[in-house]
């Protein structure tokens, strides 16, 4: 028996509810597609309710782009290539980029609340790592625009002309600066298409852009749903597609790109290993591993759903994780005490459910936090399954929720083994106290990140992306604009 | 007595530093542009190409934990071996159509680039590589790491040129490589090939298969345990091909028009970019 979980029932602490207010956002009942500098209805005239996930209630009403819409944002986005963007010194350039960082950082309240509510994720993330870091992201980027023939020393870069921009749901307005700062600054123009369940944001954000009195046309926004992207993918005007996403739909972008000079990148799924070596601080750990799974509801495509422990120590680590997962705070993510908040979506909910039932059928032995789950709104727990092995679906598949699984290993060459017995290459984690361990393992590990005693940090100077199935390309970094150019 | 009756070369695959015929026992019979000679080329399966993944994928360990000194190295000792076999590579490319000077110029570029990559091997990571001045208490560095394993389907202008650029510029960073040689000019793969082989490039890190392009262009991109794939050429129809195959396991495409070899000299250690992936490490920084 757990003697940590048997002590910690008596002593478990009561939070007051910490609410942050909401009176300063400002939110429309409806939101139009911003296109060539202008908010505008959709040729459609189709509308789809965005909804709160935590209660279920709708926020707004978003209009549908459909493919005269996406039409339309492409050769508006063309148009301000042709006119404006490619004209524009690449000082200038950047000073509208960093306009932008700075108004995201005004409102940086209101960016924080509105995607906690769109989206369902703690406000303590939004606030602290979200927005600051979307802002940061533009004014990265926006300092390469008069710089870029120093980052490919020997070669002339050219900008693509227009990029078609997909992201999703998870970081939804971190991941619009990943993709739009870099975009700008290499001197190419934008047409973006948010998420279904996570539209707002991206369209505060347009309001922003719209502030910053970018010339018309340089950033398009255009939310919608897979029928959206595809159109836009298979636009014959565009010159570059960004996407992060499913594997499985990244696969069917560079499939259909088949044949075009179209250039793409593509971020995609994860299942990465987050090792504990014997020798690595134990609670230091416990915390990685927290992080590694937990933040965000574990919608994370790095996410370190493989947690690797080496014999030894495995008792003294699950039991200070279950203690620890007890003491998760999972409910309102408007709260700031809240650790969990609520699952994205309904969709994604019975993802995860699915998953979990199949890992409980082949034998996997689960654990759950046993907090009380709201009446209204998409939760899970967190979960950890032990006695799974690499066959197990669960070890196999990318969840994308607050799902743990855990093996154990004996030796470094093992684990490694069992680390890269995956399609997937997107990140890793490495826990010990002995330097050199680091390096080797971190070398072996096929992974574009790898975060050594840490987890999940991430910085806009500081390269991002996948090897194997998890992508191509770089996001972030000097590494990060070479996808955004062509280089003579 | 009359001379000494010629020996004829057996032109054979080259797969795991072994010199085997394909599997399916097929060949082309290959006719010199003057009509003097016929030539028997193996004709490589689809099993010939599963079986040098297989090879290149169990090299890639060894060859990419080798120094990058020692690769350097190696590469060098290519055109050491190269320089020494110049006359026999002058005379397969006159066979093959080009005229004296032109394929001894070619030849003496080869080995120019064998001599110009083999120098890239232990540099090129500094060119590319960073320290990332992230605004946390980490230390976050990028370093460039090879691909793995990827399919190179040669050109058939100036093939000797241009494979072996492509192919050193595959190599240096630590990948390894199966080749489909150019279909319309074969002699010089198994030339190749002997040269690799005493150049001590490990087994299975460099494999040469002969053949038709069209037997096996769908494989070269789908093979799941290929992790890149190099196009040289210009037919849409295959390019799209390779392409669209490629997605299967989301395979790094490459498609290299013939400016695109042109420019390889003025690319620099640009044409290493192709086959590594950046991978970034992070660690506190603290007490």
């Amino acid at each position: 028996m757990n003697k940590l979980l048997k002590d910690q029932s008596k002593e478990r602490w009561e939070y007051s509810p910490a609410l942050e207010s909401t009176d300063h956002i400002q939110l429309k009942e409806k939101y139009d597609l911003f296109i060539n500098g202008e908010f505008c209805p959709s040729e459609s005239e189709k509308y789809f309710e965005t909804i709160n996930p935590a209660n279920e209630k709708v926020i707004a009403q978003v209009a549908y782009a459909s493919n005269k819409d996406v039409i339309r944002a492409v050769s508006s986005a063309k148009n301000s290539y042709n006119k404006y963007w490619s004209k524009l010194k690449p000082s200038e350039r950047g000073k509208y980029i960093f306009r932008i960082a700075r108004l995201i950082a005004d409102r940086a309240r209101e960016f924080a609340v509105i995607e906690t509510i769109d989206g369902g994720k703690p406000i303590r993330e939004s606030k602290q790592v979200d927005v600051p870091l979307a802002a940061a992201h533009f004014f990265y980027y926006a300092g390469w625009s008069d710089k870029l023939q120093f980052a490919f020393h020997g070669k002339t870069h050219n900008p693509l002309g227009v990029a078609g921009q997909i992201i999703p749901w998870n970081f939804p307005l971190l991941m619009a600066a990943w993709k739009i700062a870099p975009a700008l600054a290499a001197g190419n123009t934008v047409v973006l298409k948010p998420a279904e369940t996570t539209p707002l944001t991206a369209m505060k954000l347009a309001e922003v852009i719209q502030e910053a009195d970018l010339p018309p046309g340089t950033v398009n926004i255009i939310p919608g749903d897979g029928e959206t992207g595809k159109n836009l993918v298979q636009n014959p005007e565009i010159n570059k597609i960004a996407f992060t996403g499913s594997t499985e739909i990244g696969k069917f972008i560079q499939s259909s790109l088949a044949g075009s000079s179209v250039k793409y990148t593509l971020e995609l799924g994860g299942k990465a290993a987050n090792i504990i070596f014997r020798d690595a601080p134990i609670d230091q750990s416990v915390e990685g591993i927290v992080n590694s799974i937990f933040f965000n509801q574990g919608h994370v495509c790095c996410a370190g759903s493989r947690l690797f422990i080496q014999e030894g120590i495995e008792g003294e680590i699950i039991d200070k994780l279950k203690y620890r997962m007890e003491s998760l705070i999972l409910g309102d993510p408007l709260d700031k005490n809240t650790d969990i908040g609520a699952i994205n979506s309904k969709a994604q909910l019975e993802r995860i459910d699915h998953y979990v039932r199949i890992g409980q059928e082949e034998g996997g032995k689960i654990f759950q936090s046993s907090c009380s789950i709201p009446d209204k709104g998409y939760w899970f727990p967190p979960t950890l399954f032990t006695e799974v092995s690499q066959s197990h679906k669960i070890v196999q598949k990318e969840i994308f929720g607050p799902v743990l699984a855990i093996q154990t290993f004996r030796t470094p060459k093992e684990v490694i083994n069992k680390a890269n017995n995956t399609p997937y290459g997107l990140s890793g984690g490495i826990w010990t106290d002995k330097g050199s361990k680091i390096f080797k393992i971190s070398k072996e590990i096929q992974a574009g990140v790898v975060w050594a005693n840490t987890f999940n940090k991430f910085d806009p100077s500081s390269p991002f992306g996948g090897y194997k199935e998890s992508g191509i390309g770089r996001e972030g970094g000097l590494q990060g604009l070479l996808p955004y150019v062509s280089l003579d | 007595m009359a001379n000494q009756i010629n020996i004829k070369k057996t032109r054979k695959l080259y797969i795991n530093g072994k010199f085997p015929r394909s599997e399916s026992e097929r060949y082309i019979a290959w006719i010199s542009s003057d009509n003097s000679e016929t030539i028997n080329i193996a004709r490589a399966s689809r099993k010939d190409f599963r079986d040098s993944v297989r090879c290149a994928r169990g090299a890639l360990t060894n060859w990419k934990n080798k120094t990058a000194y020692n690769r350097g190295q190696i590469i060098y000792r290519m055109a050491e071996m190269m320089e020494s076999r110049k006359e026999q590579l002058i005379r397969e490319l006159i066979l093959g159509g080009a005229v004296k000077n032109i394929a001894k110029s070619e030849v003496e570029t080869t080995i120019d680039y064998l001599v110009y990559y083999a120098g890239w091997a232990d540099k090129y990571q500094q060119i590319f590589s960073c320290v990332n001045p992230v605004a946390q208490p980490f230390f976050s560095f990028t370093v460039p790491e090879p691909t793995g394993v990827v399919s190179v389907l040669c050109p058939n202008q100036l093939h000797l040129k241009y494979t072996v650029s492509v192919l050193s510029s595959i190599i240096l960073s630590g990948n390894t490589a199966v080749l489909l040689y150019s279909e319309d000019n074969p002699l010089p793969a198994l030339t190749l090939a002997e040269i690799i082989h005493t150049s001590d490039v490990p087994p299975g890190v460099i494999n040469i298969l002969t053949g038709k392009r069209e037997e096996l262009l769908e494989q070269f991109a789908s093979h799941m345990d290929v992790n890149a794939v190099i196009y040289c050429g210009e037919n849409q129809e295959e390019i799209k091909t390779i392409q669209k195959f490629s997605s299967v396991n989301v395979k790094r495409c490459h498609i290299l028009k013939d400016r695109n070899l042109e420019n390889t000299l003025n690319d620099g250690p640009y044409t290493i970019l192709r086959t590594v992936e950046m991978k970034t490490t992070w660690h506190p920084v603290g007490i």
